[in-house]
């Protein structure tokens, strides 16, 4: 069954060479920094999973404290602008066509993927078919950037010899690396949060919050069990930034013994609003920071709560309509 | 109660801006240590985890496509396209951004979109520009447009996957149900996801709207 090994093998590669390009690109004495970062991911990401997890853990603490002393990404030229207009003219629509091939190859793989069979099992393993697909797309997408976005003849007619090749070769991954120090730690975040979502588990918090929860809950109160297990799924999704990491807990802990087994709610729409009321907590916290964080970091926004202000209305105004609707169906649809 | 002390490091270190990198290896240690492992199961946990959740990493694959697209002028194409249309408003904009990314994230395409794949090279660009058909926009007024794109994005997905039966949440809410005894149908474990997305987008719709008429 093909997984997931080999594009995460291959991203390890990718920050490798982000490592490397600081090593040798630049010249300054805070280059060894950057590069050690991105080269202790590199690390992590090609061989961690063949090493044993106290060095697994010792080198993501040496990642931790250079990103704690600070990153010093090398300054590259974002003041090349009118280069990019006069390119963005040359190029015109040229230049949207490997963008836009990234989520449609990454649809249509997931798709055509999932249905496969090799010797009776599914050849791409079901719960990856999406991250197969889109690192298919991603790496489609670069050859026909790299082709569409080739410079024209006469430009490559005016380098040396010997510099055009690495000049077209390593372009992306000069580019890539710029994203990558645009983001710095924050690229890695997700990451982290969701390791110290599994640690938090293996320690039982979850178990704790729940107990904390089930001991101030008055008896024969249906309706607030059921309002206890909304707002807990809430509160535990931003502390652990995660709803899938919320989720098995408070249904252990309150869901299933109180609400479906003391007072007959029906399981199915419980989870199911339940599971909707963690994504509003999602909308809510810099824990999350896949969806909060990073475009902090991509957009270059003023403060850490810049995306989370915004979702803030919505995401209130959904979580009570769901709290309204599970207060409607989840005892009822039971009976 | 005292693995419950790791809870508290996130709060404490979040509201006092530490760097949340730090923070969260800091809270990975007081729980543990507080769990009663050592120093050094707690650090083997971590490094198991952190290298168990590797797929995350993928994602960034899309770095060097986007970052050469952008070098080579994507950002400006976009921008140009979005100009020329006089009259295109922020809030239609994103409203329409909102129904696609949940209808497709709803079939089972939630790699459609995304904040590196499309809301820096595309959605935020496009934003930028349609406000500026509207005059000359002041510093504070960016950032802002690029934050909604961003929230946008993220309401769509979250308010759309949860339709689609295969999603990593509809499996893993029926996992946890079978466990639990009760033999859950994913058709009805996702029905219940419609009204909500049903709700959300016109919630978050009627707020893009509300902003453009400001």
């Amino acid at each position: 069954m093909i997984g997931t090994q080999w594009a995460c093998a291959l991203t390890g590669a990718m920050f490798a060479g982000f490592a490397l390009l600081h090593l040798f690109g630049r010249f300054d004495r805070a280059r060894w920094r950057s590069a050690a970062f991105w080269g202790v991911y590199a690390v992590l990401l090609m061989v961690g999973p063949y090493l044993p997890d106290l060095l697994d853990g010792s080198l993501v603490l040496v990642m931790v404290g250079l990103a704690a002393i600070g990153l010093r990404p090398g300054r590259i030229g974002d003041e090349d602008a009118r280069r990019r207009r006069d390119s963005a003219r040359r190029l015109r629509g040229r230049l949207l066509v490997p963008a836009l091939l990234v989520p449609l190859l990454a649809g249509l793989f997931s798709l055509l993927l999932r249905p496969l069979r090799w010797q009776g099992r599914a050849l791409v393993d079901p719960a990856q078919v999406t991250l197969v697909a889109l690192s298919l797309a991603c790496i489609i997408a670069l050859v026909a950037a790299m082709w569409l976005t080739r410079r024209p003849r006469y430009a490559l007619l005016l380098m040396r010899r010997h510099q055009r090749l690495p000049h077209q070769m390593l372009a992306p991954l000069v580019e890539g690396r710029r994203l990558a120090d645009a983001m710095g730690w924050a690229a890695v975040l997700p990451q982290m949060l969701a390791a110290l979502g599994a640690v938090f588990v293996a320690c039982g918090v979850g178990e704790a919050v729940s107990r904390l929860a089930a001991g101030v809950l008055p008896e024969a109160a249906p309706g607030l069990a059921l309002l206890a297990y909304g707002l807990g799924m809430v509160a535990l999704t931003i502390v652990t930034g995660n709803a899938f990491a919320a989720f098995p807990v408070m249904t252990a802990g309150i869901g299933l013994p109180l609400v479906v087994g003391r007072y007959g709610g029906d399981p199915v729409a419980m989870s199911s609003l339940g599971m909707l009321a963690g994504y509003c907590g999602t909308l809510l916290t810099p824990m999350a920071a896949t969806f909060n964080i990073v475009p902090v970091a991509l957009l270059g926004l003023p403060s850490r709560w810049s995306v989370i202000r915004v979702q803030a209305p919505t995401g209130a105004a959904v979580l009570v309509f769901i709290l309204i609707l599970m207060q409607c169906v989840v005892y009822r649809s039971a009976t | 109660m005292l693995v419950l002390s790791g809870v508290a490091v996130i709060i404490i270190g979040f509201a006092l801006g530490v760097n949340p990198l730090l923070v969260t290896v800091l809270a990975a240690l007081a729980s543990g240590l507080a769990s009663g492992q050592g120093v050094g199961a707690t650090v083997a946990a971590l490094g198991h985890a952190f290298v168990h959740d590797d797929f995350i990493a993928i994602g960034w694959l899309v770095l060097p496509v986007i970052g050469l697209l952008e070098s080579r002028g994507l950002r400006e194409r976009v921008r140009l396209l979005v100009a020329r249309r006089a009259g295109v408003r922020v809030g239609r904009l994103l409203v329409s951004y909102l129904a696609v990314r949940q209808v497709s994230a709803a079939i089972g395409l939630s790699a459609i979109g995304g904040q590196a794949q499309s809301v820096r090279p595309v959605l935020a660009p496009m934003v930028e520009a349609a406000a500026e058909t509207a005059g000359p926009l002041d510093a504070s007024a960016r950032p802002r447009l690029r934050a909604w794109a961003a929230a946008t994005d993220n309401i769509g997905l979250f308010f759309g996957e949860d339709v689609f039966l295969a999603m990593g949440a509809v499996l893993l809410m029926r996992g946890m149900l079978l466990q639990a005894g009760v033999a859950a149908d994913p058709w009805r474990l996702s029905l219940w996801a419609v009204p909500v997305a049903v709700f959300a987008f016109l919630a978050h719709a009627a707020r893009l709207l509300r902003r453009d008429r400001r």
